[in-house]
């Protein structure tokens, strides 16, 4: 293992990864995922048949045959979709499945004679690529650069040029079709855009592991950001990372595992890195990550928890009912929303912010407690006497509409809605709304 | 000479190791038609395609595994256990990854498809340097290899496709609720989450025993095609099931038949290929919703409208002008039609006996009169009801009664006319046929 030969597997990996993951972006938020899995499957009989017209792996009759079967299948899926009236997923399922075993036959029935086997399709010959090279300016390129490179800025520049009118069709395909973008065209111009980058990759990884590098990244960058242009960008960025450190783990994991400098597949450790880089995102992205969002409903749930003993103590004062410690505590052991596990946490937040304290064994509101206790019964009881006189809700659904409206308000909403209720000062249940 | 005979040689079955291999594969078809239905009608076509291919790491790690435990590495019931495990894990990594990302499915289906299928190269790549080298046989699990399939697989596949029958029959009825009323099911108590695992779970046992006759890739077109296919055929659930069964074991059958006659035949190809002719035949042909029956009956509507629309304009001209005869010219104004269509639809009623030639004149014959009546009386009565009943502005009924007026049955006429009653035979238009008139 040498830096230069480890080196432009890297390169390679990258450019392939770069190139993926442009039409994996846009195929990933049209809800197209499966598209890059059926189309990876079904240039294969193109890419046999070009193989078999220019007995080379380098001519361009390849990338033609395998452009040609990729937007037939396209085609083909549309038309079983539409004609048979098939589900589209079914449909898929069965055009590709049928290219990919027609694809399979003509290699098999040639495989002695020529140097193209399945297994290469399938998943590549990364580790072989950068032996065949050819020299530029005095320095030795892997020659299957050359097409991922011009692939890649195809790519680029397709979705630049075209991006106001594939964002269009991306998210609203009626309107843009009403402002004359034609959806269909767009459709079937990423379909090629997906098949070019399909046949410059396999040699590279495979087919199968270029649908791993046209959705992974493209899916953990919609989890890190929501502007599209970012989600290209992060995409790149995460396949070229995925494609550095899968082949660093293919040369040095196995040997830590089984030991002896054993190594296993690049393209495959390629994958598994995207895969990982994934699930790290999907549990620690700030905005949209497991971690983020169960972080962010235990402080609403507490800060619910703390609003509603609030509520509850500045209701047993304003009635001047007992707030002895143990009555309170035996009510709120008894809410679902708090109950007895929650219990002393939520008490203990309470006194350490100085909203309410235990005088005497009796629990009091402080001066800053009874200020949002009013401000939240406000807003409770603005709410039922809005939502009885405007939404027609019966009486006794008043109150858990409310209980649950009541923590979203802010003053600004309870402002609006005491415009609305009116000069009331007394809630449906015939309370004072404070 | 030789070839003919030696092709009826295997197609009968007359070779016993071929026998086994072709009985063998057939289970799987059926097994893999029955649970395909269910698959397909609760569109989770993809969903069998991710779990098969990310059953690849679970062959090479149970291969490893029994590897490192001193066993030979070729426990064909070893390995199936070892894809049945990461099937699973797919099949419930799916909802999960769902739930907890907020992706869409062919995203979450995309990554775990690719990166488990690039698990399985890795350590695909790793079983292949490790020494002792009889790693050999894991490829074929990817292309699958009926040739190499001896009794023991044939009696594993068998078996399988047999218990994955009885449990598909047993529940049967559940899944059908589940595909056709699932809000309705559970309303009732059933549970789909569990049920739509028991189907992943059928799914991955047929697609396990499938690795070895087509291969991970090739095994989804077992059990999609058949379903499909069946679907063109039949609207009644029970026959499409049981069509898809015999669709999937006649694919099967055939496609290793040929595939026993050549060394360079895959038999994975050769079945999905002979699926997909399967498939091509039931869309064009098929009884149900073929192409060709589809054809003929939207050729006969068009012919029933385009006879309705002269029939209703040559009423119309002949109430306005107070004649009984009629040009062609005549009529082309009443709807945007070319000359060609108009002429065509004169010659079409000279053919029917509707209409009668005078010079270049026209007339109605007696029964022509009658269906030309019958047709200005539906579409003005439906002009009325719209009016009455449904607050349609006078102005814009003619359009609306012009497409429903085709189908409108005897009973729905009748119903119409009580609704309407008190009105008189033949109706007055409810609105003006010509400005000014």
């Amino acid at each position: 293992m040498t830096l230069e030969y480890d080196g432009w597997i890297m390169v390679i990996g990258v450019l392939a990864a770069a190139c993926c993951a442009v039409p994996g972006s846009w195929l990933v938020v049209r809800g197209m995922g499966m598209m890059g899995d059926a189309i990876s499957h079904a240039v294969l009989p193109g890419i046999a048949i070009g193989f078999l017209v220019s007995g080379s792996r380098s001519g361009g009759w390849m990338f033609v045959g395998a452009a040609v079967s990729g937007i037939l299948a396209a085609v083909l899926t549309q038309l079983v979709h539409r004609w048979g009236r098939v589900e589209r997923g079914a449909a898929m399922g069965l055009v590709f499945t049928a290219f990919f075993s027609l694809g399979l036959l003509l290699i098999v029935q040639t495989a002695d004679s020529v140097d193209l086997d399945a297994n290469c399709v399938l998943y590549g010959a990364i580790e072989l690529a950068p032996l065949d090279t050819f020299a530029l300016g005095g320095l030795e390129v892997p020659r299957i650069v050359v097409p991922l490179v011009i692939v890649l800025a195809l790519n680029v520049l397709a979705s630049a040029i075209f991006y106001k009118e594939i964002l269009a069709t991306s998210f609203d395909p009626e309107l843009a079709t009403a402002q004359g973008f034609a959806a269909k065209w767009v459709h079937y111009g990423l379909m090629v855009l997906t098949a070019a980058t399909c046949v410059a990759c396999f040699e590279a990884v495979g087919s199968i592991i270029t649908v791993a590098l046209l959705v992974a990244p493209a899916a953990t960058a919609l989890l890190l950001t929501r502007s599209m242009k970012w989600v290209i960008v992060w995409s790149i960025v995460l396949g070229a990372i995925a494609a550095v450190s899968g082949h660093l783990a293919a040369i040095t994991v196995p040997g830590w595992i089984v030991g002896g400098g054993l190594d296993t597949s690049s393209a495959g450790m390629m994958a598994v890195a995207a895969s990982v880089l994934f699930l790290s995102a999907a549990i620690v992205s700030p905005g949209r990550g497991v971690l983020a969002r169960r972080w962010r409903a235990r402080r609403d749930g507490q800060r619910i928890a703390i609003e509603d003993v609030l509520g509850l103590l500045f209701r047993l004062e304003e009635r001047a009912l007992s707030t002895d410690q143990d009555a309170v505590e035996n009510m709120l052991r008894s809410d679902v929303r708090i109950g007895p596990k929650r219990l002393s946490g939520v008490l203990g937040r309470i006194r350490r912010g100085l909203l309410a304290r235990v005088e005497e064994g009796k629990w009091a509101l402080t001066e800053a407690g009874r200020s949002e206790a009013r401000g939240l019964v406000r807003a409770h009881r603005l709410w039922e006497t809005y939502l009885a006189g405007r939404a027609n809700i019966p009486s006794s659904h008043l109150h858990s509409a409310a209980e649950r409206l009541e923590h979203v308000s802010d003053p600004g909403i309870a402002k609006d809605l005491a415009a609305a209720v009116g000069d009331q000062d007394e809630d449906p249940h015939g309370r004072p709304i404070p | 000479m030789t070839l003919a005979i030696s092709m009826l040689d295997i197609l009968l079955l007359g070779d016993w190791n071929t026998r086994v291999v072709v009985i063998g594969t057939a289970m799987l078809g059926i097994a893999a038609g029955v649970v395909g239905t269910f698959l397909v009608l609760r569109k989770r076509a993809l969903l069998g395609d991710t779990v098969s291919h990310a059953m690849l790491p679970g062959v090479v790690a149970a291969f490893l595994v029994i590897q490192a435990f001193g066993g030979g590495g070729k426990s064909l019931i070893g390995l199936l256990i070892g894809a049945a495990i990461a099937g699973t894990a797919a099949a419930w990594a799916i909802p999960v990854l769902r739930r907890s990302t907020g992706l869409k499915d062919d995203a979450i289906m995309g990554i775990v498809l690719g990166g488990g299928f690039g698990l399985g190269i890795a350590l695909l790549g790793v079983a292949q340097s490790l020494p002792g080298g009889n790693q050999a046989g894991l490829e074929s699990f990817i292309y699958g290899r009926t040739a190499s399939m001896v009794q023991a697989d044939a009696i594993v596949i068998g078996v399988t496709a047999f218990i994955t029958l009885i449990i598909a029959a047993v529940i049967g009825k559940e899944f059908r609720l589940l595909c056709f009323d699932e809000s309705f099911g559970r309303a009732i108590g059933r549970r789909e989450g569990l049920l739509d695992m028991g189907l992943m779970l059928l799914a991955v046992a047929v697609t396990v025993v499938g690795l070895q006759a087509v291969g991970l890739i090739l095994v989804i077109a077992l059990l999609i095609i058949p379903a499909v296919a069946a679907r063109f055929w039949t609207d009644n659930f029970v026959r499409m099931v049981i069509l898809a069964g015999v669709i999937g074991a006649v694919a099967c059958w055939i496609g290793s038949s040929i595939s026993a006659m050549a060394p360079k035949l895959p038999a994975g190809s050769i079945i999905v290929l002979t699926l997909t002719a399967l498939f091509a035949i039931s869309l064009v042909c098929g009884t149900k919703r073929g192409a060709l029956q589809r054809l003929v009956r939207s050729v006969g509507l068009r012919a029933r409208t385009g006879r309705q629309h002269l029939l209703r304009s040559v009423a119309e001209v002949m109430e306005l002008n107070s004649t009984s005869t009629w040009s062609a010219k005549d009529i082309l104004p009443m709807r945007s039609w070319s000359h060609a269509r108009v002429r065509a639809l004169h010659r079409a009623g000279l053919r029917r006996g509707d209409i009668r030639r005078d010079g270049s004149e026209f007339e109605l014959t007696a029964a022509g009169r009658v269906a030309a009546d019958r047709v200005l009386r539906n579409h003005r009565l439906w002009e009325l009801f719209l009016i009455r009943h449904a607050d349609i502005a006078a102005s814009h009924v003619d359009r609306d009664a012009d497409f429903v007026e085709h189908i409108l049955g005897e009973d729905l006429v009748i119903d119409l006319e009580r609704t309407l009653a008190g009105e008189p035979d033949t109706h007055q238009s409810p609105h003006p046929l010509r400005s000014g008139a």
